[in-house]
Parts: C-alpha cells; structure tokens; sequence
C-alpha cells in the first residue's frame, strides 16, 4: 500500500507537527521509502507466532500504596515557558 | 596519563601521584583546546567538575575511595543530571536544565566519579552519524572528513581523542557499538533491564539501554560495575543481585567456542573490515577459541522491524514536548492547537519528526495489526535466532558495522541508506541481548574497524572476558588517533 500526501497531512496533525505545503512532497518521498524497506515485513508469515513486547517478557510490578514522591512543582515549573500561579498557562481553549 | 587505564588512574590516584582536580583540570583544558575542532561536547561545567574533582579528593583523602572515584567520565547528553544543561541533541531542550538525577548519574556521583561534561549526540539519539544534532555535526578524531557514528558519536570521540577518559552512551539499534567500533574504542550495550532508564530521554522503550565506552575491555568492566543495578522508578528494570563484571577477564579462552554467523559474513560486507575481522578471529584461533558456523536467518527483516518499533515507540515517548511544561515553545501562535504544532515543527529536526511521523502511521487506526502487531511478531523469530545460535557456541561474532567510517554528508540526504548501516547491530536490542564493540584494526582507508561480540542473555562477564583476553594479546585498543 502506497502512501499519499493525504496521508503525510494526516500524520502531521495527529503529530502535532506543522507541515508547510512545500515540505508535502519531499516528505512524503521519504516515508515512502521507509514504508518501502518496511513492506518487506509482509513477506514472512508470522501465523501463530505470539507477539514479544520486550526482550524478558516481564509483567510491571506493583508496589505498596502509599506516598513516595515530595511535592516538587516549584521546581519543575520553574523550567515551564509560561507559569502563573503554580499553572501552567497555555492559549485559551474555551471561550 | 591521557592514556593510562581506569586501573592505572585509579592507583595513581589512591598513590597521591595526581588529583582528581589536578587530573579533571588536564582533560577540560584538553576539551578546550580540542572540542573546537571535533565538537564532541554540548555543555561543558568546569565549575560543576571540579566541585566534584575537590568533593573525590576529600573523600581519597579520608580512605574512602572506590575504584572510580576522582575519575573524570563524560556523559552522554541522554543522561539528566540535575543542575545540567541536558539537551538529548535537540533544539526543543537546548535550554533545559535538568531538575533530577538520572539512575546512572546518581550511582556515579555516589562511586565518586567527576562528571566532566555532557556529550553530543544525534537527536534523541535517533542517527547513524551524529549528524542529526542540533548543535552540530561530531568530527571522528582519526579523520576530520568522516563520522563518527551515532548516536553516541560525541562520546565516541570524545574516548578516541582521549579528550575523557572514559564516557556513557545508549543503545537502542547500534548506538554505542556502531560509533565504538568508528572511533576504535571498546563499548558494551547490556541485557535491556541491566542499566536503570530512569532519567535516560527515552526515545523506544523497549529497546533502549544505557552503556559504558572506554579505551578497553577492563575499563568497561569498571564502568559497568557503577553503571548496573536494579531501580524501581525504571518498570522494566531487573531484580537481579549485583555482579562483579570483572571477575571472569582473566580466564583463559581456551575452548571457547566462537558462533559465525553466515549472514554477517554475506553480501554488503566491505573486504576492508572483513579482512580485519578475519585476522582478529585467526587471534582468537591462537588464544584456543574454536570458530562455528551459525545462522540467523532472520537477520535481514531486523532493519524493518525496527523501524516500525523504533518511530512508534517514539512517536509516543516524544509527544511529552508540547511547549507547556518544559523546553522550547515557539514564539509566535494563535491558539492552543497552533501552538503546539509550530512547537514541534520548530523544535524537532527532519529525523525526529520522519520518525514520528513514521510511527504515528504504524500505530494510526486500522494499520496497527499490519505494522506494529507484525513487526512484534518478527521480533520474536529474531530473538529465536539467536536463542538457536546459542545451543552451539558460547558468543557469536562478526563485524560490528559493514563499513569503516563513512564521510560527513556521504549518507544523511539518504535515510534509509543510513538505516542500513545498522544491519549488525539492530537485531541484538530486538532480542535484548548484550552486545559489545571492540577495535580490531583499520580499514583500506586507516579509519577503525570493529569486532562485535554478542553474548546470550546476561553473558556480559563472559564477552568482557572474551575481549580483555584477545587486548592482553593485540595493541588495536591502545592505538589513538593524532589529533592536532
């Protein structure tokens, strides 16, 4: 299956990625060859092969329920590029 | 002293031959007379390393020493070290500073290491070449025209150059291996699970693992010791009890059974490094190992594979940087949406976002099962691969990369070209399994060639081992570069 520039449009908005309309055609080049080296998975037949996550197959451990981190805002937010009143300030979302 | 050992420094130390001062003060000013040239750190602390250096030589003072501490030890700029500029190589965080430690920083500074700086790196560790940085490309140290791999091509070269003595990197398809074995220095990536990713960016979680480069075998041993232990904060980390990775170097090798597989050894392969590879197996012949034929026949799908895993992995880790909690937001925008759009379009560099892009494509609606699902699939037929290689021989080896070091522009046009100069090295994160570089000569054109040593699962003493006997015997791994 061949990508489009529908596709390459599609992919920068669920990305969040701004794309301006000439950068359309060369990107989509370049994903159609990567999607070209990928396509060479279709090849093997993988029935009944179970999928692997990750290298020990391990499930996440659990731990005790209680607190274990010390309130730390001021400093993580001092990193923020926009902070009033210990929020986060972003563009307005509803008007 | 810029050559000595870990060993030999660590002694020298503990003899009040030199300070930790006195030695991290010899490798910044060689930082300052060289990284201009070679451009192999992004941030540089004097202050903050020798603080440290003063903090190492307190502690010698009073006996207290372990075997790294007062060593200088560069740091990939993966790591997050608080107080540090910590950028990963991005624009988006060229002016973060991290407010927390990293698991690797934080078992350094408690072994009494210094940390002499934060190396460069391709973005988000996501290249072959270290030419994906946003603060520029690395110069290998044997030949200002080539790379000198990536994505931990900074540390790389900062080894080669003997600007640190020693230095961390990660490695999620090659990362510390294929720029070891560009620079001719040594680098052993673990089983995935054996170094804590907490505080190390993540870019494919489930491939990503941090690891030691050095001059030698010994020193990775060294480094390894520090660098490995389990973490809580890290939920894929493992519960395993501590291991002294240096206690097997000194076996023998004799009857050491040495696994060739066929693939690695096939088409794409330049005659200058198989030629090497071959001279340092007919070495390993002489140290008494025998050689056998294995196959893994599934090594030419691991390139696919992983460049399914690898962009979906990321395109998820990577959506954190939206311009709101930390790291770059653009100047200019209209509303929310706008604003984390033209965030991400200026932050991230043409790689990063090729792979996000990639990886939101594999892991969009009605593609999952065709992509992500299948590429999942085929990762468990290369893991098998290797479980069936290992039924015949103690480690397998083969060229760590198919070429010497390419040219600085010779591939970065040409992405999947690039990707291909993976093909060594990609399967072994698939698999989780450990993996080493160690030099072995050069090529046609005086650039290092690598011998890869890839073990079973946890086998890091044994390949340690296995590369420490074969420098006891050979000198490739003392050969440094003439830098001006």
């Amino acid at each position: 299956m061949s990508l489009t520039e529908a596709d390459v449009k599609r992919m920068a908005h669920l990305a969040r990625i701004e794309i301006e309309e000439q950068e359309v055609a060369p990107m989509l080049a370049q994903l159609s060859n990567i999607m070209g080296l990928v396509e060479q998975m279709q090849a093997v037949n993988t029935d009944g092969v179970a999928p692997m996550a990750h290298a020990q197959d391990l499930s996440l451990r659990l731990r005790e329920d209680r607190v274990t981190e010390q309130d730390q805002h001021a400093a993580f937010q001092a990193l923020a590029p926009q902070v009033e009143a210990g929020l986060y300030l972003v563009p307005k979302v509803i008007e | 002293m810029i050559n000595n050992s870990l060993k030999e420094l660590s002694a020298a130390l503990a003899a009040k031959k030199i300070s930790s001062r006195e030695l991290t003060q010899a490798f910044l000013d060689r930082i300052a007379q060289l990284n201009p040239v070679l451009n192999a750190f992004i941030t540089v602390d004097a202050e903050k390393s020798l603080a440290q250096a003063d903090a190492a030589d307190k502690r010698i003072g009073q006996g207290q020493a372990g075997p790294l501490t007062g060593i200088p030890i560069a740091q990939k700029d993966i790591f997050c070290a608080k107080g540090w500029r910590t950028t990963c190589g991005s624009k988006i965080l060229a002016n973060f500073t991290a407010p927390y430690d990293a698991q690797v920083i934080e078992r350094f500074d408690a072994a009494g290491a210094v940390n002499l700086g934060k190396t460069n790196m391709d973005e988000f560790a996501m290249g072959s070449s270290n030419e994906t940085s946003h603060f520029g490309p690395v110069k290998n140290p044997w030949d200002p025209l080539a790379v000198p791999g990536g994505s931990s091509g900074g540390s790389a070269a900062a080894v080669a150059a003997r600007l640190a003595p020693a230095a961390t990197g990660t490695d999620t398809g090659g990362s510390i291996r294929q720029p070891a074995a560009l620079t001719g220095i040594s680098g052993i990536k673990p089983t995935y699970g054996v170094v804590s990713r907490y505080g190390m960016i993540a870019f494919a979680s489930s491939l990503d693992q941090g690891g030691p480069m050095a001059k030698s075998a010994e020193d990775c041993a060294l480094l390894l010791n520090t660098m490995a232990g389990f973490d809580t904060r890290d939920s894929t980390s493992l519960d395993r009890p501590p291991e002294d990775y240096t206690r097997d170097l000194a076996q023998p090798l004799k009857g050491l059974k040495i696994g060739l597989p066929k693939e690695y050894f096939a088409e794409g392969l330049a005659p200058d490094v198989a030629q090497a590879v071959e001279t340092a197996l007919a070495e390993y012949k002489k140290l008494g190992a025998q050689t056998v034929e294995v196959s893994l026949p599934n090594t030419q799908l691991s390139i696919p594979v992983y460049y399914v895993l690898a962009p979906a992995e990321a395109s998820s880790n990577l959506s954190r940087y939206d311009g709101v909690r930390y790291g770059y937001r653009a100047p200019e925008y209209t509303d929310l949406m706008d604003m984390y759009k033209k965030t991400r379009a200026q932050g991230f560099g043409a790689e990063v976002k090729r792979r996000i892009l990639i990886g939101t494509y594999v892991l969009s609606a009605g593609y999952y099962d065709a992509y992500y699902l299948k590429a999942q699939k085929l990762r468990r037929l290369i893991a098998q691969d290797f479980t069936e290689a290992f039924k015949q021989c103690d480690v397998i080896m083969g060229p760590t990369a198919p070429t010497t070091a390419f040219n600085l522009g010779e591939k970065s046009d040409d992405p999947v070209s690039m990707y291909l100069s993976d093909i060594y090295t990609i399967a072994v994160n698939l698999a989780g399994l450990p993996g080493m570089s160690i030099p072995a000569g050069f090529g046609a054109n005086g650039r290092p060639v690598g011998l890869q040593i890839i073990g079973n699962y946890f086998a890091e003493a044994k390949m340690l081992n296995v590369a420490h006997q074969y420098q006891l015997a050979t000198d490739w791994h003392l050969r440094a570069p003439q830098v001006v």
